[in-house]
């Protein structure tokens, strides 16, 4: 088998028909996922609350308590999730109560970026788990701009969002290049660069050359970054929110240029319905590939830039914060489109801002995580959610054939 | 479904050279041991300690210049890497044991170079024994993802088959105070969490790599939550199962060196010496193993010949998944003693890798995985005995030699042909 030939024998477009019938939309279905997303984890919520077991095995002394302190217990936890991520209903005046927004849109933004990273490989046909390792390299680069380089305001911001995007794309690159090449896999190739780049990191941080801090001892950690490039803060004191939430913005609004109205996203989306198809029709597979992922990996580094360039404080790897593994969902829940990953990204955002408040409302915020994973997972997999609502089963579509490519033929 | 094309010379037995990518690659990993770690290397004395204190036969000290150490190595490396040549001369690919002893004295000389002048020396059961235990999780998931792309599905929820079984088998254990029936529990309810994966894939169609990764998801969620809300909670009545007794097998145990490292384990090794060799003697030697492999590499003719290719499918990713739940049982009960948030910590991915480098054959991934078993000791130990070397480089190693290979630098390795493609009846 020559090496061609084994990438025209790769699933993609097996891929491609599973993604298409997440993205076929179907905001019933994705409305049913999310609610019983929500049902299962108050059931976990309300299994493992102490004091809801306590009621109910006194159930014959007080039926009532035992309803009760389920209901508390779901509104307790679901309440907290809602007041720390949407708006707080304890706060006395508008100003603090629309504060937790504001966080939600500042977890929002990484996750909504890093997410389109992925979103674009998964519309050409690819599967980037890569995301953690890009953001790494970002990392890297955005760190060391804005710790070793000085330079005026803006400008040194502008400079280290550069490096960070750059950083990351030649690391992606590296994924399109070997699968373009070798046909490696690319699931698997970004697995292993993911361990690769946060190594890598971790060694930049520890020499004192690179990224190390300037009194720093044996631990991996960076100076704080200069102040010129900092993503500086929206409202001011008592309000976290910084530019970051900018970036998402323009990250967005780029996408969506780029997939549904470029030429380069025509070919993305081309090589991703049929790679066979495309390549007869004169586009080089390969070098999309190549293209698809530097891009895409260009998403994850603006998220790096948004994590690095905003922290009070040094940098350690624990900055990345799980954000390229929730990029995978995030893009596999926003359907891969614009303004699925953005309403996905807020959802998960919220979810993020939201912990802290359940945490002091004595709720385990861990169970956000099991809500996550089921939405993700019911709407990932639509037989499960067709077996449980009774849906019926959609009739595959059949293309119509263009009219006026008819009247040729006549 | 790809066609297999029928090419000219397919059926006839034509001799093709090996390719030259292995003896490149002796022949560099020779010099630098002979010209980094031998003439340029470091001039002090270093010590190998052969035994345990706790043995009753015991080895003298071996106290060494690690500079002629290094450069005789190298030399020997060297001449190792011209035999390869030659084999290929001969169009025959260098045997498997030319290449493993040129593996272990490589990894004698790095050792050396290490520990020069460190107080404590190579202690040599310290460093193979913990190899073997970090390593038995890695090649019960290993297993798992062999049983299971063997039979064309990919599996990447190994990772949440480790932690479930992890899961299990420290709460189960804990609460019964029985570790075996921890462990035979921690195998179903790791089958369970196959079968979901399995019926998805088989027969809903539903992409393989997607869900596995949703799995992995779930799993972790889970099992944060329940961490979190109730086995903290009451530790000491729930997660606090204690570990496998070591077992030592007489006679052999008494072995110098060797005997301490390989029999003198808990159940878990055992079991492992038993799966390894039955898997490979299955998959290869009988019927059920030849089945199997033809449901992965061509469904359609597998199929035709009255194979049941679901059904098939199906019991190779849930017997999988039981032993990726041994794996993690191995994990709390067969090494720590109790479950930790996120404990496999990226070993199931890493049991990915193995089954890559390893080709999906059991023995190669079972040394693979020993690999990088050994490159989780070494990042320890190198730390205590040589502090100034970069650790992070030596934890990057055995991902970039997955890369290569993977990348097909290093040989050919080939997945199952139907390997990740559902099967549909038209």
């Amino acid at each position: 088998m020559s090496k061609k030939k084994e990438i025209v024998a790769l699933p993609e477009s097996k891929v491609q028909s599973v993604l298409q019938e997440i993205m076929s939309g179907d905001p019933v279905r994705i409305a049913l996922s999310i609610l019983l997303g929500f049902f299962i984890g108050a059931i976990f919520m309300v299994v493992f609350n102490t004091q809801v077991v306590n009621a109910w095995s006194n159930f014959g002394a007080d039926p009532g308590l035992a309803f009760s302190s389920v209901w508390w217990t779901i509104q307790d936890g679901y309440g907290a999730l809602f007041n720390g991520s949407i708006f707080d209903t304890t706060s006395g005046n508008f100003l603090d109560g629309i504060r937790p927004l504001t966080e939600t849109l500042r977890f929002a933004a990484p996750l909504i970026m890093a997410g389109l990273g992925v979103a674009l490989t998964f519309r050409v046909g690819l599967f980037n788990i890569g995301a953690t390792g890009q953001i790494m390299m970002g990392l890297a680069g955005a760190t060391f701009v804005s710790t070793r380089l000085h330079m005026p305001m803006v400008i040194h911001m502008i400079v280290a969002v550069i490096a960070a995007v750059a950083a990351a794309a030649v690391w992606g690159m590296i994924v399109g290049i070997l699968k373009a090449r070798t046909g490696a896999n690319e699931v698997i190739v970004t697995i292993m660069l993911n361990y690769v780049a946060t190594a890598l990191f971790t060694f930049f941080l520890r020499q004192p050359g690179l990224l190390l801090e300037s009194n720093g001892g044996g631990t991996p950690k960076s100076d704080h970054p200069d102040s010129t490039a900092m993503l500086g803060s929206l409202f001011g004191s008592g309000f976290n929110l910084h530019y970051g939430v900018f970036l998402a913005v323009i990250a967005v609004a780029f996408y969506w240029w780029l997939m549904e109205r470029s030429t380069f996203g025509f070919r993305f989306r081309m090589v991703g319905h049929n790679p066979s198809a495309a390549r007869a029709a004169g586009i080089k597979v390969e070098n999309t590939f190549v293209w698809a992922l530097a891009l895409s990996a260009g998403f994850a580094g603006l998220a790096a830039a948004n994590q690095g360039l905003s922290l009070d404080g040094g940098l350690t790897t624990s900055i990345e914060a799980g954000i390229g593994f929730d990029a995978i969902t995030v893009a596999l829940l926003g359907g891969s489109r614009a303004g699925g990953v953005v309403m996905a990204g807020l959802l998960f955002g919220a979810f993020e801002a939201g912990s802290a408040s359940m945490q002091v409302a004595g709720v385990s915020p861990e169970v956000l995580g099991v809500v996550k994973a089921l939405i993700v997972l019911f709407i990932a997999a639509p037989p499960i959610i067709r077996a449980i609502y009774r849906l019926p089963k959609p009739k595959p579509k059949v293309l119509e054939p263009v009219k006026h490519s008819a009247k040729v033929s006549k | 479904m790809s066609k297999i094309e029928v090419t000219p010379g397919m059926f006839s037995k034509v001799e093709v050279k090996p390719s030259l990518k292995t003896t490149i690659t002796m022949a560099i990993t020779g010099l630098v041991v002979l010209v980094a770690f031998g003439i340029f290397g470091k001039s002090g004395d270093v010590m190998f300690v052969w035994s345990d204190s706790r043995e009753s036969l015991q080895l003298p000290h071996w106290i060494v210049n690690s500079m002629v150490l290094c450069t005789v190595v190298g030399v020997l490396l060297l001449a190792m890497a011209t035999a390869a040549f030659f084999y290929r001369r001969l169009n025959k690919k260098s045997p498997a044991w030319l290449v493993i002893i040129f593996g272990l004295f490589a990894i004698m000389a790095l050792l050396g170079w290490l520990a020069t002048g460190a107080s404590q020396g190579v202690q040599m059961v310290f460093i193979l024994s913990n190899t073997l235990v970090f390593a038995i999780p890695l090649i019960f998931g290993g297993m798992a993802g062999i049983m299971s792309e063997r039979a064309g599905v990919v599996n990447i929820a190994i990772e949440g088959q480790l932690l479930t079984g992890a899961f299990v088998s420290s709460v189960v254990g804990t609460m019964t105070h029985n570790l075996y029936l921890g462990m035979v529990t921690a195998m179903i309810a790791s089958g369970i969490l196959s079968m979901v994966l399995a019926s998805l894939a088989i027969k809903y169609l539903v992409d393989q790599i997607i869900i596995g990764v949703l799995l992995n998801v779930l799993v972790i969620g889970i099992t944060n939550f329940l961490h979190s809300v109730w086995l903290n909670n009451d530790s000491s009545h729930l997660n606090f199962p204690g570990t496998f007794d070591r077992i030592a097998i007489p006679l052999l145990s008494d072995i110098p060196v060797l005997g301490q490292v390989l029999f003198n384990n808990r159940i878990t090794v055992y079991l492992m010496f038993l799966i390894v060799p039955t898997l490979w003697y299955v998959l290869f030697k009988t019927k059920l193993g030849l089945r199997a492999r033809a449901v992965g590499e061509h469904p359609l003719a597998a199929d035709t010949v009255g194979i049941n290719v679901g059904r098939t499918r199906f019991w190779w990713v849930t017997l999988g998944g039981m032993i990726a739940g041994l794996g993690g049982a191995a994990l709390t009960i067969g090494n720590v003693g109790s479950f930790g948030r996120e404990m496999s910590g990226g070993q199931g991915f890493i049991a990915l890798a193995v089954v890559i480098l390893g080709r999906w054959q059991p023995i190669y991934v079972t040394l693979s995985a020993l690999l990088f078993g050994f490159t989780i000791v070494l990042r320890v130990w190198a730390n205590q005995v040589s502090p100034g070397v970069p650790f992070d480089i030596i934890t990057m190693v055995p991902y970039l030699v997955t890369l290569v290979a993977v990348a097909g630098f290093a040989g050919r390795v080939r997945a199952p042909a139907a390997d990740g493609q559902p099967y549909t009846k038209e």
